[in-house]
């Protein structure tokens, strides 16, 4: 049940997260080998143990801090084989009102959202640029669209990121690399439980995770994981400022 | 959220304690109030129903599997679906399974389930080596046959009253095939039925449909299926799409479907005596998974199965007269099913004795507790007991009769301080 030794590598950043976990199942199901990398290593040990139970594929659980910026380049020189993909799936997401109060919150917020993405994307787009292949996947958010009252610390830092992946997209067009930017709206995580969700807005991580696997089949730049979420963003971005600021969004 | 188990009865509100990782789960356990284990909500009535449970469907990791002794290690959320569809392909099954593969392992010892094989390899405890289970004071304490016996014994078949379980290794067996022989014996009566399920005391898997509705000289009557596994190297398993049952079904589609499904097990074969066939695990096994969603034929208010189990001495006398209650009050499924179980172990609320167990539905209405009672009160007559796993309504001074070891799993849980921490409808109503 091994792997063909030849199969290409996966590196998932922020590896615990559910987005990351359903992906891992996608790629592994289709013979990637997985790099999973996460600061909580004994949490990765499991998942790459089950990983490698049920799909026969390899797997490696790595240490990673996505705001320890210094560590990146190591990181990524001691991969053995270089991933053929790439997903950036970590982040940090805190009430906005604490963040608002407590810059420390806000300052890990664009950290890890957007400083730590560009800071290991950047090494790994010079990789991936030199061999002229690869793939790039960056979860980024809906709430970067538009910034609004309820999250725009959070939004703010998200909106950086897809700004930065639409650049990186640019520049590796050339080269043969596809940048994925997604956003997946709302998702039932281990986070959001307990939320009452709104169900047609609402994909599950493996509906994400199947979504990714085809936008990076078929070359998409942004993916909405529920399309309607591309009109609802389409709206919420025009709406002009006057009518806006009556809202409560 | 809204939570109920199988039989969609009762319907609770109730809150998810949600975490991140297992060092989060073993946090959370020992700063709840109170809140109940919930797995894949397959257990029937209120014994996963709480308001406040732990979903343990997310804690669902494969650790470790042995080749050469078929010693798995795995999470407590993964669905015993999930470890069939693994481990068949590389010639694996699992030791015991009850008639769904859509129970978490955790599901699997809090139940101690059983399957048609119970006469042979007995409850799902058997193939278990062990489990972790955490507990309120931050402990996390390994039980097996020989080790925490106490907790071992009042775990397996605790319906999640005495900590969360939270890893298991337990054993699969080989197997050579992802196909059943099956003998399907037709009999007249419930004499038949029990004479053919004595007869084949040595088939690997043995169970009945019996025919709810049949009185008089042809009470009780039956198709005894016997199976084993088919030695012809084929694990080629791919499992089957379900077909999803989307609504509820109207009140008169009502047993459409158990009287198709006996009408084709039933009439389609010879006209007396034993025909064979070759089906598959699922066929076998999990007949009616394939039906995604098959609790929903009872209407939107739900159902309740009812499952009891009589020594042998008192079964043929016990059952005759609770199924002429059932067939003269014409409420239960059309269909049940029967087995002869195999001695009863040691756990102490595990429901299998030696004897005859009969399961089937009744689609919940107003008059429904009162027979339930009633058939219950039977049960207790022949000294025989109900089973936890299916049960939404029984009464505390029948569970009483059944469970003599209730008051030794009472003292456990006060030991471990458990009581406070652990409590779901069914244990509330049982005073456990």
């Amino acid at each position: 049940m091994s792997a063909p030794t030849n199969a290409p590598w996966l590196l998932i950043l922020g590896a615990n997260s559910d987005i990351a976990i359903a992906t891992a199942h996608k790629y592994a199901q289709a013979g990637y080998n997985l790099y999973l990398a996460s600061r909580n290593l004994e949490e990765l040990n499991k998942f790459a143990a089950d990983i490698q139970l049920r799909y026969g594929v390899q797997a490696s659980a790595l240490a990673f801090d996505a705001r320890n910026f210094n560590s990146h380049a190591n990181f990524y020189a001691q991969l053995a084989q270089k991933p053929g993909g790439v997903i950036v799936a970590f982040g940090a997401m805190h009430e906005q009102v604490e963040a608002q109060k407590n810059f420390l919150l806000a300052a890990e917020t664009m950290e890890s959202n957007y400083i730590g993405a560009v800071s290991i994307l950047e090494i790994i787009a010079a990789d991936f640029e030199l061999r002229s292949s690869g793939f790039i996947i960056g979860i980024s958010s809906v709430a970067g669209d538009r910034g609004r009252q309820s999250n725009y610390i959070y939004g703010s830092s998200k909106a950086a990121f897809s700004a930065y992946l639409a650049g990186l997209r640019h520049r590796l067009s050339k080269k043969n690399v596809t940048v994925l930017t997604v956003k997946p709206g709302f998702v039932t995580t281990k986070m959001t439980a307990h939320l009452d969700l709104p169900k047609a807005l609402t994909a599950n991580p493996m509906e994400v995770a199947k979504a990714i696997y085809l936008a990076v089949e078929k070359n998409k730049s942004v993916i909405y994981v529920k399309p309607v979420w591309r009109f609802i963003m389409l709206i919420i971005t025009h709406v002009p400022s006057f009518i806006f600021n009556k809202t409560k969004l | 959220m809204k939570l109920s188990g199988w039989g969609r009865y009762p319907v609770v509100e109730s809150q998810p304690l949600l975490y991140s990782s297992y060092a989060a789960l073993v946090k959370l356990v020992t700063n709840i109030a109170t809140c109940i284990p919930h797995g894949n909500g397959r257990s029937y009535g209120d014994a996963a129903l709480a308001s406040v449970h732990i979903p343990m469907r997310r804690l669902n990791r494969m650790l470790a599997f042995n080749e050469s002794t078929g010693l798995l290690t795995c999470e407590a959320g993964v669905l015993l679906a999930e470890v069939i569809e693994i481990f068949l392909p590389r010639g694996w099954f699992l030791k015991i399974t009850p008639g769904t593969k859509l129970i978490t392992i955790g599901g699997a010892i809090a139940a101690d389930v059983h399957g048609k094989n119970h006469h042979i390899e007995g409850c799902f405890s058997e193939c278990v080596e062990e489990f972790e289970l955490l507990l309120p004071d931050g402990s996390v304490k390994t039980c097996s046959h020989n080790k925490n016996t106490d907790l071992f014994q009042a775990t397996c078949g605790g319906m999640g009253l005495t900590g969360v379980i939270a890893q298991i290794s337990f054993y699969l067996k080989p197997v050579k095939s992802q196909w059943i022989n099956q003998a399907s014996i037709k009999t007249n009566n419930l004499k038949e039925t029990f004479e053919a399920f004595e007869a084949n005391a040595n088939s690997p898997y043995s169970v009945a449909w019996i025919d709810c509705l049949s009185k008089g000289n042809q009470l009780g009557k039956s198709v005894v299926m016997l199976g084993d596994f088919a030695q012809d190297e084929d694990l080629n398993y791919l499992p089957k799409k379900t077909i999803d049952i989307p609504f509820n079904f109207p009140n008169f589609a009502l047993n459409k479907l158990s009287v198709a499904i006996f009408n084709k097990l039933y009439y389609c074969k010879t006209a007396a005596g034993t025909s064979t066939q070759k089906v598959s695990i699922d066929q076998f096994f999990y007949p009616l998974d394939a039906m995604h969603h098959w609790n929903k034929i009872y209407g939107k208010n739900g159902f309740v199965q009812f499952q009891f189990i009589l020594p042998k001495a008192s079964s043929y006398e016990g059952l005759a007269q609770i199924l002429e209650k059932i067939s003269n009050a014409g409420t239960g499924s059309f269909l049940a099913v029967l087995k002869l179980y195999g001695k009863q172990n040691d756990n102490w609320l595990s429901f299998p004795m030696e004897g005859y167990s009969l399961a089937l539905d009744f689609k919940m209405q107003p008059k429904l507790e009162q027979f339930i009672d009633e058939l219950s009160r039977v049960v207790a007559a022949h000294n025989g007991r109900i089973y936890l796993a299916k049960d939404a309504l029984l009464k505390r001074d029948i569970f009483e009769r059944g469970y003599p070891k209730a008051n030794k799993f009472r003292a456990l849980r006060q030991k471990y301080a458990l009581k406070s921490h652990f409590q779901s409808l069914q244990s509330q109503r049982l005073g456990l």
